[in-house]
C-alpha cells in the first residue's frame, strides 16, 4: 500500500495542483507553501464556486483501492460541509473516481464506493442528502496523466460539484 | 513473477501422409505451433476483384499463425484454371503441403460468382470446394467465408475470419478522451463508427443472435446500460434501475442482458429478459461484484467478486446463489470471460505491478498465463475458442490503448491495426 501523502493538506496546494495537474506529477514536493500569502480568501468572492474550490479544497483523495476516507480527506470534508451549511442553494454532485491501475468494470465500482463514502460523511456533518448525488467515473476522467504513482495518487479522488445555486 | 506458464508443446504438425484413401493434411492447433503449414494460394482467374479476394485469403491464413504463404515466384506450375486438376509433383517440390486455385466470374444479373478448390498436395486429392454467388460489395465477407473453408478443413476446427469486433474509438488527450463505439471486420477492414463521441461509451458485447450490441454509456449524465441495433442505429436503455448499471454481456440465447447494479458502495448482479423486461437479482453482498460472464449453455455465471478482500473469480448458478470462488493464484483476478467451447475462463489478473491475461478451467485448475506486461485488459474470445483479443495500454502520457490478438497456445501474439486508440474488444459470432 501507498504511504498517505501529506502534500494535501494545503488546501490552497489542492488549488494550485488542480492548475498544474497536467505538469505536476514530478514537481509536487518542491512546491512553496504560500496559502498564507494570498489574502483572506485568495481574490474569491465568499460563497462563490471560486472560494469553495479555492479556500474549501473540492476534492479528497484515496489510497490504493481503498474507499476508506483518511484523516486528511475527513478535515476537508469537514470544512466543506460548514461551507455547504453555510450556503445551501449549491445542489451538489460527488463524483467518484479511480486511478488507471485496476480493470475497467471495477473500477467504476470503486469510483461509486468513493463517492457514496463521501456523500454518507458529508450526510454525517449535516448536509441534506437530498442536495447530494453522486456518480463514478471510474478510470475514465484522470486529472493527472503520467504514468507514476504520484500522477495516480491525485486520480483516486472524489470531487464535490457545485451547481448552479438554486432559489 | 512467480512463473511463466507458457507451455511450450512439441513443435509438432501432424500431417497424414500416407497412401490411405483417407488421409488428410491436417494442422492439430492444440499444440503450440509454432512451424506453419505451407500453402500455396494461387492468383484466381476472371474478374479483377479475384487478385484482392486472394489478398484478403493469404492475409487470414498468414495472420492464423498456422500457414506459410508459399510465394508465387517459387511456383512452378502456372496458369492453374479452376477446372484442372493441378500437377501435384510441382507443388510438392516446393513443399506446399495444400494448394487453392478459383476463379471469380460475372454473373448476368451482376453477381459475382466466387468458387475455390482445396487441394492436399501429397495425398493428391481435393479436400474441399465450393461457389458462392454474391453481391459485387461482399467481395471480402466471400474471401473470409473461404479462408475459414480452408481454415476448416486443415485444421478440422471452425473457422472465426468472417466475423467483427466491436470496440471503444478513443481519440483526444488523456484527461479528456473522446470514446466512440466502432465496429470492423476482424482484420480491420470497413471499420465505421457507431456513436458520436457526445457521450461517454464503455464495454460494447456482441449480441449472440442479433445484429445487437449492449453497452455502456453516460448518456445525459446517467451512467447506464443500453442496446443498439448496429444496422439501424436505434438505441434502448436496458431496464429501469435505480442506479448505476454498467459490465453488460448478453446470455447465449441472446434473450436476456446480464449486468452489474450499483447501490450505494456495493454492485449486485441482475439480468434482465428482453422480452418480458422482468429483472432478477443473482448477487446481494456487500461487495462488488461485476463482470459477469455466461457459460456458453447458460447453465452458470462466472464474476469477479471483492467479497474475500480482493477482486477474484466465482461461479455461480445461472439462477444465482451458491457462488463457489475458483481463482487462488498470487494477485487479483478480473474480467472473466467463458470460452465458446465451453473448456476455459479468460481473465484479466494483477500481479506484481503488471496486468496479464490468462485461462483456467472453469473449476479453477490449469491456470496458464498468455501475456503479461504493464497493462493487458479485457479479453474477448473469437467464436471458435482458438484466439483471444484484449487490448494493451501504452503508460504515459501520451499513451494509450492498442488491440492484440494472440492464441490460446500463447503464442501468434499481433497488433490489431486501428487509426486510433482503441480498447474494450469483443469479437462477433460467426456471421452467416
Amino acid at each position: 500500500m501507498l504511504a498517505s501523502n501529506p502534500v494535501f493538506k494545503s488546501r490552497a496546494m489542492i488549488a494550485l495542483f488542480m492548475g498544474l495537474s497536467l505538469t505536476a506529477c514530478a514537481k509536487k514536493d518542491k512546491l512553496p507553501d504560500n496559502s498564507g500569502q494570498l489574502g483572506l480568501n485568495n481574490g474569491a468572492t465568499p460563497g462563490s464556486q471560486q472560494d469553495f474550490t479555492v479556500n474549501i479544497g473540492d476534492r479528497v483523495f484515496f489510497e490504493t483501492d481503498s474507499s476508506i476516507l483518511t484523516p486528511v480527506a475527513r478535515q476537508t470534508l469537514d470544512k466543506q460541509a460548514q461551507w455547504l451549511l453555510r450556503y445551501p442553494n449549491y445542489p451538489i454532485t460527488l463524483e467518484g473516481h479511480a486511478d488507471e491501475r485496476g480493470t475497467r468494470e471495477y473500477n467504476l465500482a470503486l469510483g461509486a464506493r468513493r463517492a457514496a463514502a463521501t456523500r454518507d460523511y458529508l450526510a454525517g456533518r449535516g448536509v441534506p442528502t437530498s442536495r447530494m448525488r453522486t456518480i463514478s467515473f471510474g478510470k475514465e476522467r484522470p486529472v493527472a496523466v503520467c504514468n507514476d504513482i504520484s500522477c495516480w495518487s491525485q486520480n483516486r479522488r472524489t470531487v464535490t460539484v457545485l451547481a448552479a445555486p438554486t432559489g | 513473477m512467480k512463473m511463466i506458464t507458457r507451455i511450450v508443446t512439441a513443435i509438432l504438425l501432424l500431417f497424414t501422409l500416407s497412401l490411405n484413401a483417407h488421409a488428410r493434411v491436417e494442422i492439430d492447433i492444440t499444440q503450440g505451433n509454432v512451424e506453419p503449414l505451407p500453402i500455396a494460394v494461387t492468383d484466381f482467374t476472371g474478374e479483377t476483384v479475384a487478385a484482392d479476394i486472394v489478398g484478403v485469403i493469404n492475409n487470414n491464413l498468414k495472420n492464423s499463425g498456422l500457414f506459410k504463404i508459399i510465394d508465387k515466384n517459387a511456383y512452378i506450375e502456372t496458369g492453374l484454371t479452376l477446372d484442372k486438376t493441378p500437377r501435384f509433383e510441382d507443388w510438392r517440390v516446393i513443399n506446399a503441403q495444400a494448394l487453392v486455385n478459383g476463379q471469380v466470374t460475372k454473373l448476368s444479373d451482376g453477381r459475382l460468382r466466387a468458387e475455390f478448390r482445396l487441394w492436399d498436395v501429397f495425398a493428391g486429392d481435393e479436400l474441399t470446394g465450393q461457389r458462392f454467388d454474391i453481391q459485387p460489395q461482399f467481395w471480402r465477407q466471400v474471401a473470409h467465408i473461404i479462408s475459414d473453408k480452408i481454415y476448416e478443413a486443415l485444421t478440422g476446427e471452425t473457422g472465426y475470419f468472417n466475423t467483427r469486433i466491436v470496440f471503444v474509438d478513443e481519440s483526444g488527450p488523456k484527461n479528456k478522451r473522446v470514446k466512440r463505439l466502432a465496429i470492423m471486420d476482424q482484420d480491420g477492414a470497413n471499420i465505421k463508427t457507431l456513436t458520436r463521441g457526445s457521450d461517454l461509451v464503455l464495454t460494447p458485447r456482441f449480441s449472440p443472435t442479433r445484429q445487437e450490441v449492449t453497452y455502456m454509456s453516460f448518456e445525459g449524465g446517467q451512467p447506464r446500460v443500453y442496446l443498439l441495433q448496429i444496422e439501424t442505429g436505434q438505441r434502448e436503455v436496458v431496464g429501469n434501475f435505480p442506479g448505476m448499471t454498467f459490465s453488460p454481456r448478453f446470455s447465449p440465447d441472446g434473450q436476456k442482458v446480464i449486468m452489474s447494479l450499483q447501490q450505494g458502495g456495493n454492485a449486485n448482479i441482475y439480468t434482465m429478459d428482453l422480452r418480458s423486461r422482468s429483472t432478477t437479482r443473482l448477487t446481494n453482498s456487500a461487495s462488488i461484484d461485476t463482470a459477469p460472464s455466461y457459460s456458453p449453455d447458460g447453465s452458470q455465471v462466472v464474476f469477479e467478486s471483492d467479497r474475500g478482500g480482493a477482486q477474484q473469480l466465482y461461479v455461480m448458478g445461472a439462477s444465482g446463489g451458491g457462488a463457489k470462488r475458483i481463482s487462488f493464484g498470487t494477485g487479483r483476478y478480473s474480467t472473466p470471460v467463458w470460452s465458446p467451447r465451453g473448456d476455459l475462463i479468460a481473465f484479466t489478473k494483477q500481479s506484481g505491478g503488471k496486468f496479464l491475461i490468462g485461462v483456467m478451467r472453469p473449476d479453477g485448475s490449469g491456470e496458464r498465463i498468455l501475456t503479461e506486461g504493464f497493462h493487458n485488459e479485457g479479453p474477448t474470445w473469437a467464436p471458435n475458442g482458438r484466439v483471444l483479443m484484449f487490448f494493451r495500454e501504452i503508460p504515459g502520457a501520451t499513451g494509450g490503448p492498442k488491440l492484440h490478438s494472440i492464441d490460446l497456445t500463447g503464442f501468434n501474439e499481433r497488433a490489431i491495426k486501428t487509426p486510433s486508440f482503441a480498447s474494450d474488444p469483443a469479437w462477433s459470432p460467426l456471421r452467416n
